[in-house]
């Protein structure tokens, strides 16, 4: 159910995110204590390279890390095994990456 | 006047794999009782056809290991008195296996995880030549010395959720097993056995939450093995080598 293989990719995807979590949490400070409204934000961001690679490994490192872990608890919880098992791991990836991928694509382009 | 002797009331599984109930037998008290006594005592003296395992009685050979007040335990190094909660004890088979008749548990899918999991020393040399030498404070003998005193009594087994919740995982009895041969310079089925234990059922199905740790009668750590199996693993898929 969890081979070395998902369970290195969620251990690799967890190290991505850990410093990515505390640059967004500081990212949010900023701009809640600066006083930044949506405009000043989206003044920042658009056509900005940095903030969209930020995001956007933020992003696929959710999709990597989260799939698994559902995927662990799906599993467990709920009987789930075999085909049924990768196909919901599979499109709960999918699904995150599209989702948070559109949410990037709308403050970046 | 004499003194009446103190009753401990017994709670005893009975039953088949379609299913049983709890009997409950009043068992004389007696200083410095094993859990495996009062059994023994239900069986010669109230119910001659309770069927339950046992062999050494001293801790060495592990097949005395039932629930005893909800806890997977040695019943032969088990103190009545450390156990028992305002005079009262529950026995009940093993869980996570299937029973075979009262208390005793069928082991099978135990014993074939450990094969599963390539558990087994494959030796390099034959009798025929020099034994190997093996330094004993190298960080692999040490590692595999500090996993070494399994005696499989399955306790670790039916003590993981992990187990419970996913009947596919080896288990840590099979995955310390395969910890302490990994580490072993004599072995030579170190890489077959990484592919084994790194697998579907493998060591990446541990969530450390050390259930086997905290029951294993001989103080061993087998989520700590399965830790070192994990970053073994992790190292070789890194490497392309599993």
């Amino acid at each position: 159910m969890l081979s070395a293989r998902l369970y290195l990719a969620q251990r690799i995807s967890a190290l991505v995110m850990a410093p990515l979590v505390l640059g967004h949490l500081a990212v949010t400070i900023v701009a809640v204590r600066g006083g930044l409204d949506a405009a000043e934000i989206l003044g920042r961001t658009r056509g900005s390279l940095l903030w969209g690679g930020f995001y956007g490994l933020f992003v696929l490192a959710v999709s990597v890390h989260a799939a698994i872990g559902l995927r662990a608890i799906v599993a467990e919880h709920l009987g789930l095994r075999g085909r049924g098992l990768d196909i919901f791991t599979w499109a709960t990836m999918a699904g995150l990456l599209l989702t948070g991928g559109r949410a990037v694509a709308a403050v970046v382009l | 006047m004499q003194k009446e002797t103190p009753l401990l009331e017994v709670a005893i599984w009975r039953g088949s794999p379609t299913g049983g109930a709890f009997t409950t037998y009043s068992v004389p008290r007696q200083d410095s009782q094993t859990v495996l006594d009062v059994v023994s005592w239900v069986q010669r003296n109230r119910a001659p056809d309770l069927a339950y395992r046992f062999a050494c009685r001293v801790g060495m050979c592990g097949s005395c290991a039932m629930t005893v007040n909800g806890r997977p335990r040695w019943t032969c190094r088990t103190h009545v008195e450390k156990v028992a909660n305002a005079g009262r004890l529950e026995i009940a088979p093993l869980r996570n296996l299937p029973v075979v008749r009262d208390l005793v548990a069928d082991l099978d899918p135990f014993f074939d995880k450990w094969q599963t999991a390539e558990a087994r020393f494959a030796p390099t040399r034959t009798r025929a030549e020099e034994p190997e030498r093996i330094v004993p404070d190298s960080p692999e003998r040490s590692a595999a010395n500090a996993a070494i005193e399994c005696i499989n009594c399955a306790v670790c087994y039916a003590a993981c959720d992990a187990v419970a919740l996913n009947p596919a995982y080896l288990g840590p009895a099979a995955l310390n097993r395969a910890w302490t041969l990994q580490n072993d310079s004599r072995d030579g089925a170190r890489a077959e056995r990484l592919k084994a234990v790194a697998g579907d059922g493998g060591c990446g199905n541990c969530h450390s939450q050390q259930g086997c740790a905290a029951h294993c009668p001989n103080g061993l750590n087998p989520t700590a093995s399965i830790a070192g199996l994990k970053r073994m693993a992790a190292r070789a898929l890194l490497k392309g080598r599993l």
